[in-house]
Parts: C-alpha cells; sequence; structure tokens
C-alpha cells in the first residue's frame, strides 16, 4: 500500500512541485518582480559581466581564502559527492534511463560511488557541524537551513542503505525521502542551486557597466 | 494615517525587487560575507555580519514574497517586524555599515549586500530611524544646500581668498563652460588646497570650467541616510544649475559616494538620463595626461602608499587612472596588500563619518588600516576622496602615526610643469 503510494500519485506530486515550483520560482525572479532600467551610461558591458561573475563565484578570493578555508573544501566535498551520487550512480542511472531520458550513460563503479558519499557526507556533516558552532553562522542561520540539511543528510542516508537493493523497504524509504526533499525544494533555501545563476549575474553585470573586474 | 513602523514596512515592501528576490533566495547563510567586513573583522562580533544587517528586508521579503512565509504569517507563527527590531538595526546599519560592498565581491553566491543595505535604509529612514548626525546634515543640505550648513557666501569666499593668497581667479558662474566642477564642503572650508589645484591644472590644460554659487555641493545626505527622495531633490539641483550653465561635462571632485551618485546611481535616482556626462577628477586629470594637457615636473621622492576610496574604486570603477597619475610623479609608490576593488575602506563611508555616535566604533575598525600601513613604512598617504582623507587623518592621529594624507590632484597640481 505504502509501496504503491510512494511509487504512484505521491511520486508524482512530487515531480509536479519539484519542477512547476522551481520553474515558478525562477520565472517570478526573471519575469514578473518590478525590474528596473539603468539609466546611467555603461563604462563596460554587463553582459560579459554577468558571465565573469558567474564563473568567479567558483573559486574563493584570495584575500578571503585562508579564513573561509572550512566552508570552501567541506563545500565542494558535499556539492562534488552529491552531484557524483546522484547523476552517476548506477541505481540512479537505470531509473533516469526508465523514467527520464530512454537511454542509459556511463555509471561509476561500487568503489565510485563509497568514495563520493564518503565525501558527501563528511562535507555536509562538517558544513552543519560549522553551521552550529561558529558563531557567525550560528546567528544568521534560520531553521529552512538545518531542516534543508536534515532532509538531504536522511536521503543520502537511506540512499546507502538501499545500495544493494537487499529489500524493498530501503529503496521505498530511500524514494520517501527523495520526495519529500523534491517538495520541500522549491520553497526553501535548497533554491540556490538555480538562484546563484541569477544572482550572480546581476551583482556581475551591475559592476560589469560600472567596468569594476568582477 | 499610517505609524512610522507601518511606513517602514511598507517602503521595506516597496524596495523587493527582482535583485531583492533572487539574492534573498540563493543566500545559503554561510557566513563568509563577514570575514569581508571590517566591521566584523576587527570587533569579531557577528551581529556585525554583512547579510545579518539585511534582516529586517528579508523578514519582509520572506513575509510578503514567499509562499512559507505568507501561509507562517497568515497563520501567526512568524513574528512581523516590530519598532524594536528597526531601533537595533539601525545602529547595525549606519554605525556598523560603510557600505563599502567588500563583502559583496566575496559572496559565493553573488549577492550584492551594499545594494541590500542601501534598501534597508530606504525602511529604516521612512520609519523615523535615523542617527541624529545623518538627519541633521540632511536637513542643512536641502535649507542652506550643504550637510555642513555652508551656504554660497562660503564659496565665494573661499573663491575670494584663493584669489588673495595665490592670484587664482576660480570662475564662478561661467555660461557654456565645458565643465561644472563640484565641490564637497570639505574642500571649501577644510582642504582648499583642492580648489587651489585644480585652478592651476585646468588654467595649464587650457580647458574651461566653472562652480555655481547657486548650487556647489557635492555630497548627497538622501543617499548616505537612504532617502530617495532627499536624494531626488538634492540631484534636482544639480541638474537645475548644470542645465542653466549649459554644461556638457559634471566633474565630481574628490568625494567618494558623490562620485557613484552622480556617475551611476543619479539617473535611476531621478528615474530618467541626466543632461550631462559625469567624470570623477581622477578620470579627468588621467584623460589630461593622456592628451598631453598635464605636463609634469620632478618629482615626489617619498615613499607613499594610495587609499583606494571604495565608492570610486570598487563601485565606481575608477582603479587604474590614480594609478597612472601617481606613476607619473612618484617613483616610490608602493600598493597596500590588499588594494583596488578588494581595498579596505577607511571606515568612514556611508554616511558614517556623519554619524558621531559611530565615532568610538569607526576608530577601532581602523585598526585594518593601520596594519595595512604598518607593513608598509611608508611616510605618506594619498587618496582621492575627501572624506576618506578626514577619516584615515583621524584615525593616524588616533593611533598616533606620524603620516601625511594628501589628495591626488594637489601631489599633481604641485608637479605642473
Amino acid at each position: 500500500m505504502f509501496e504503491q503510494f510512494v511509487d504512484g500519485i505521491f511520486w508524482d506530486i512530487a515531480l509536479i512541485v519539484f519542477f512547476v515550483g522551481i520553474a515558478w520560482r525562477l520565472i517570478t525572479v526573471l519575469l514578473l518582480r518590478n525590474k528596473r532600467i539603468d539609466y546611467s551610461e555603461p563604462r563596460n558591458s554587463g553582459f560579459s559581466g554577468a558571465i565573469m561573475a558567474n564563473v568567479r563565484g567558483f573559486y574563493p578570493r584570495k584575500e578571503v581564502s585562508s579564513r573561509i578555508r572550512l566552508q570552501v573544501i567541506a563545500g565542494y566535498m558535499f556539492h562534488l559527492g552529491l552531484f557524483v551520487l546522484l547523476f552517476f550512480a548506477a541505481p540512479h542511472v537505470k531509473f533516469i534511463a526508465q523514467h527520464i531520458t530512454g537511454f542509459s550513460y556511463i555509471t561509476i563503479p561500487y568503489w565510485g560511488f563509497i568514495v563520493a558519499s564518503q565525501f558527501a557526507f563528511a562535507g555536509l556533516i562538517l558544513l552543519w557541524v560549522h553551521r552550529v558552532l561558529n558563531p557567525v553562522t550560528r546567528l544568521i542561520s534560520k531553521r529552512s537551513d538545518h531542516i534543508a540539511t536534515i532532509l538531504v543528510f536522511v536521503v543520502m542516508l537511506t540512499g546507502c542503505m538501499a545500495l544493494g537493493e537487499a529489500s524493498s523497504e530501503l529503496r521505498v524509504l530511500h524514494r520517501f525521502s527523495v520526495e519529500l526533499l523534491m517538495i520541500y525544494f522549491p520553497f526553501s533555501a535548497l533554491m540556490h542551486a538555480f538562484m546563484f545563476i541569477p544572482s550572480r549575474a546581476f551583482t556581475g553585470a551591475f559592476l560589469g557597466r560600472r567596468g569594476v573586474k568582477v | 494615517m499610517s505609524t512610522p513602523l507601518e511606513r517602514g514596512v511598507d517602503m521595506l515592501k516597496s524596495q523587493v525587487d527582482t535583485r531583492v528576490e533572487s539574492y534573498f533566495s540563493s543566500c545559503t547563510h554561510c557566513g563568509v560575507c563577514a570575514e569581508a567586513c571590517l566591521f566584523y573583522t576587527e570587533t569579531h562580533d557577528p551581529r556585525y555580519t554583512p547579510i545579518y544587517k539585511t534582516e529586517p528586508l528579508r523578514k519582509v521579503w520572506q513575509q510578503n514574497f514567499t509562499l512559507w512565509g505568507k501561509l507562517s504569517s497568515s497563520l501567526g507563527l512568524s513574528k512581523p517586524i516590530t519598532e524594536n527590531d528597526l531601533s537595533d538595526w539601525e545602529t547595525l546599519v549606519y554605525d556598523g555599515c560603510s557600505m563599502c560592498s567588500r563583502c559583496t565581491m566575496v559572496c559565493p553566491v553573488g549577492i550584492d549586500i551594499a545594494y541590500l543595505i542601501r534598501k534597508v535604509k530606504e525602511g529604516m529612514a521612512a520609519a523615523g530611524f535615523v542617527p541624529e548626525g545623518l538627519q541633521g546634515a540632511s536637513q542643512r543640505a536641502l535649507e542652506f544646500g550643504s550637510p555642513m550648513g555652508l551656504t554660497s557666501k562660503g564659496l565665494l569666499a573661499a573663491v575670494e581668498k584663493q584669489k588673495k593668497e595665490h592670484g587664482l581667479d576660480i570662475p564662478v558662474d561661467v555660461e557654456g563652460a565645458e565643465y561644472l566642477c563640484m565641490l564637497s564642503s570639505n574642500e571649501v572650508v577644510l582642504y582648499t588646497e583642492f580648489l587651489t589645484a585644480i585652478s592651476k591644472i585646468f588654467s595649464a590644460a587650457g580647458i574651461t570650467w566653472t562652480v555655481s554659487s547657486k548650487y556647489f555641493e557635492a555630497t548627497n545626505t538622501g543617499v548616505q541616510m537612504g532617502n530617495s527622495v532627499i536624494a531626488a531633490q538634492l540631484l534636482e539641483r544639480l541638474v537645475e544649475v548644470a542645465t542653466e550653465l549649459k554644461i556638457k561635462t559634471v566633474i565630481s571632485p574628490e568625494c567618494g559616494h558623490a562620485y557613484t551618485t552622480f556617475r551611476w546611481d543619479g539617473a535611476n535616482i531621478l528615474g530618467r538620463e541626466l543632461p550631462f556626462n559625469v567624470v570623477h577628477i581622477m578620470e579627468l586629470l588621467d584623460q589630461l595626461r593622456e592628451e598631453g594637457k598635464l605636463k609634469t615636473t620632478g618629482s615626489f621622492d617619498e615613499r607613499l602608499t594610495y587609499h583606494d576610496p571604495c565608492n570610486i574604486s570598487r563601485r565606481g570603477g575608477v582603479l587604474e587612472q590614480p594609478r597612472n597619475l601617481l606613476n607619473q610623479v612618484a617613483p616610490n609608490f608602493v600598493e597596500m596588500n590588499e588594494n583596488m576593488e578588494m581595498n579596505w575602506c577607511c571606515g568612514g563611508g556611508g554616511g558614517v563619518s556623519s554619524n558621531e555616535r559611530a565615532e568610538p566604533l569607526r576608530l577601532k575598525v581602523f585598526n585594518v588600516k593601520k596594519r595595512q600601513l604598518d607593513e608598509l613604512d611608508v611616510t605618506t598617504m594619498v587618496t582621492s576622496c575627501s572624506n576618506c582623507r578626514l577619516m584615515l587623518e583621524e584615525g593616524l592621529e588616533e593611533n598616533e602615526m606620524d603620516m601625511e594624507v594628501i589628495g591626488i590632484t594637489e601631489l599633481i597640481a604641485d608637479h605642473l610643469a
């Protein structure tokens, strides 16, 4: 009964909420909210500033890099580990081929899964410990940051538990946690996965017009 | 009749635009911005974390523009903004932020935090939570034309003094001049050597210029306090005199926020293109140098460094010009370890210098500049903003550092061929 619910109607609901929610948030930001024309005469191209800012944002400035080493290293460990797991773990590739693309592609070997998951877990835990212990992040963190961390952690944990496909219950549990995450995603801090692009672009264009190196 | 709090909240709501939405939606609360902020690095008080200073605007956005926020507000699960909140944040945004925007440069998701702080200030100003010093400066600017209360009589007296002491004729209200030079009150009463310098340089370069007796003030207190209505009123005065005098180009003097206001923000505050071009004095001098109209002789041999004013470099894009000019006359010019778009602020931008209450904090955060200077062993510091110059002088005095601070324009004028 629960398995049918998770594999059926709840999956459909999660999928719709996920895609419609993300589309709605992006459309709201890019098209609906009041935008202002910039009447000042540009010195340089805002477009190239927007592109540069999106590239530049992937590595820290040397002026602060030694002070934010933990966030940078843990952040990359988590995001890269999760990316590899999400798109190249064999069960995920099989699922994507069956439900989305219709074709399969390269998968990581079992040891690759272990390494990627270790990276992702270590990164996520380090980031969360830093969030809780550091006075700055403790002050500025919101409830949604903690909920998002817990949800992602549960998804990864149930995913590892279900890896051997030893029991259907574990697979259903993993899929259920993924569906909860998908429903939560568009309305939470997790949207930074998409929103960082316009955010960097707006600031890059702003500075680029003024001739400031991004 | 709405209460001040309601006016503040309504103003904050009206500030939410596409950039605000994308910025708050992408913030992961990583705290990296704190490490770029001198108010945090020098105090270690987490409340000075730049993104935390935008909390009133974030709260208004979250409660009024997001699904969960609207839902929890309607169910009474989230606390609305109170007067106490705004009162607490007044000191954070006016005393503990110079809007230097160094935080903007390091944010991993590209949030322009200075842009958000500017919007928070609009809400604070609408609710009446503005430091007395800034309120007074704004009233004087509207009433007399300058935040120091200096009138056109004061300007004309300074012009007369230039004639008596240096034999220089400062052109006043000359219709059809190529350039209209705006001045900050600092340059009329405190650093009068700026007037002497531009007069000598422009005369040598053979350009026509003027100052306006009707409205000469470059400082815009409306921008500093975050009141676009006052900012627009002051800008309209500039447009009026520039139009009357048929000016093609307005010169922003050695004043940081005046430059960003005239050159970048002014047209947007007024909602239309300005009927003239704007150049910073550094841009103009460098242009004259390139054209061969600004020739120098001799050199300033002291070991010196350049302080980048945030509004001119990081927010204004005038980065190479002052260095080109310095390299022409100062062979012993050395850079600070963090410079150009990653310079450290003097601590007095964004209206902090007009806010007496903030003085102890401002002098405390000057420590970062002191450390930079201690590394260099220089005897002289040059800058291109009179407000920075004043803040630097006070910081040096507070720390008993024997160092001279001068403006680039006067340094160039002292070496005219």
